[in-house]
């Protein structure tokens, strides 16, 4: 979170350049293959999720320790969620819910670290997330229920008049969906760290410093939260998502 | 795009977007007023409405960081 003033004075902000997709070793030109800090922080997290649920349960003991119990918990949370939301036939897509959760949690988390970097708030990233999702429930819904998945655009409730304007309206509604939900995680955790960054701009000039140290304190612990919530959110939508391929017509 | 009328334009354009994202806070603050509201009228059917809740607000939130991010395409991008 280092910032520069240059000249008498004169604040320059450059609360983007956080972002920045660097090679890890040396400068030469990114390809799909190259090392770069995203994929460092991405490993990074997988190394974290195995960590806290491969080997933190290794010991299976009945009184769990407490990474242990750390993992039951996040295991049972997601279990009832998925439960909730897509019923009982929906437990079947859990492992893939799961991954998605820990996934964006854990990435979460890590960029909050001063001097790491945030995976997920690359629309790059979460638009695979989304974009996934997205392609998973309408294959999975044309396979569970054929040419019937179609019936879900088509209102039975309403005039007849009015259903193909709703028709229209749910389609495009459909196709938006992987857009938002994916610029809904990047823009959250971007827009956050954005903020942090200016308040630390701020820190330069003598007269406020302590106040915008505070601010970024105060600023940290909301984007603590942000970042459980918005994995949350993500979550949630995704076993919203998957309910409607799981039973279109309710 | 040069001069000083396209820079103007820019900035000018970053601020109006940038109104959306108060809009956005008026959207969740409704959101989740409403389910404070109606938590304290019913307690016990509070729980089970949570996701309910954290469901409206990213929607409600989701179009004013559409907002913000156009302003920052408008100030870094165009």
């Amino acid at each position: 979170m280092a910032t520069e003033a240059e000249g008498e004075g004169r604040l320059v902000f450059h609360p983007l350049d956080q972002f920045k997709v660097h090679s890890l070793f040396g400068d030469g030109p990114i390809h799909w293959y190259t090392p770069t800090n995203v994929t460092l922080w991405m490993a990074v997290a997988i190394v974290c999720i195995y960590l806290l649920l491969v080997v933190g349960s290794s010991s299976r003991s009945i009184v769990p320790t407490r990474v242990q119990s750390v993992g039951e918990m996040i295991y049972g949370f997601i279990y009832k969620m998925v439960e909730d939301v897509c019923g009982h036939d929906g437990i079947k897509y859990f492992p893939y819910i799961m991954t998605l959760f820990m996934f964006i949690l854990v990435a979460n988390f890590l960029g909050l670290l001063p001097m790491s970097f945030t995976t997920t708030s690359h629309i790059a990233v979460t638009a695979v997330l989304g974009f996934g999702v997205f392609i998973c429930v309408t294959v999975l819904g044309f396979v569970l229920n054929g040419p019937a998945f179609l019936g879900m655009f088509w209102m039975k409730d309403a005039p007849l008049l009015l259903r193909p304007v709703i028709a229209i309206i749910e389609v495009i509604s459909y196709f938006v969906r992987p857009v938002s939900h994916s610029i809904r995680l990047a823009g959250n955790i971007m827009a956050g760290h954005a903020v942090i960054k200016v308040f630390a701009g701020f820190a330069a000039i003598a007269l406020i410093s302590p106040l915008s140290i505070a601010a970024i304190v105060a600023i940290y612990g909301l984007e603590v939260l942000v970042a459980g919530i918005q994995a949350y959110v993500f979550t949630i939508l995704t076993c919203v998502y998957l309910k409607d391929a799981l039973h279109p017509h309710h | 795009m040069e001069g000083d009328i396209a820079e103007l334009g820019k900035f000018i354009g970053a601020g109006l977007a940038a109104i959306g994202s108060g809009a956005a806070a008026i959207g969740v603050g409704h959101v989740a007023g409403n389910y404070l509201a109606g938590a304290l009228r019913n307690p016990s059917a509070a729980a089970s409405q949570t996701a309910t809740l954290f469901i409206g607000l990213a929607f409600a939130e989701a179009l004013g960081i559409f907002s913000f991010l156009v302003a920052l395409l408008l100030m870094f991008a165009v």
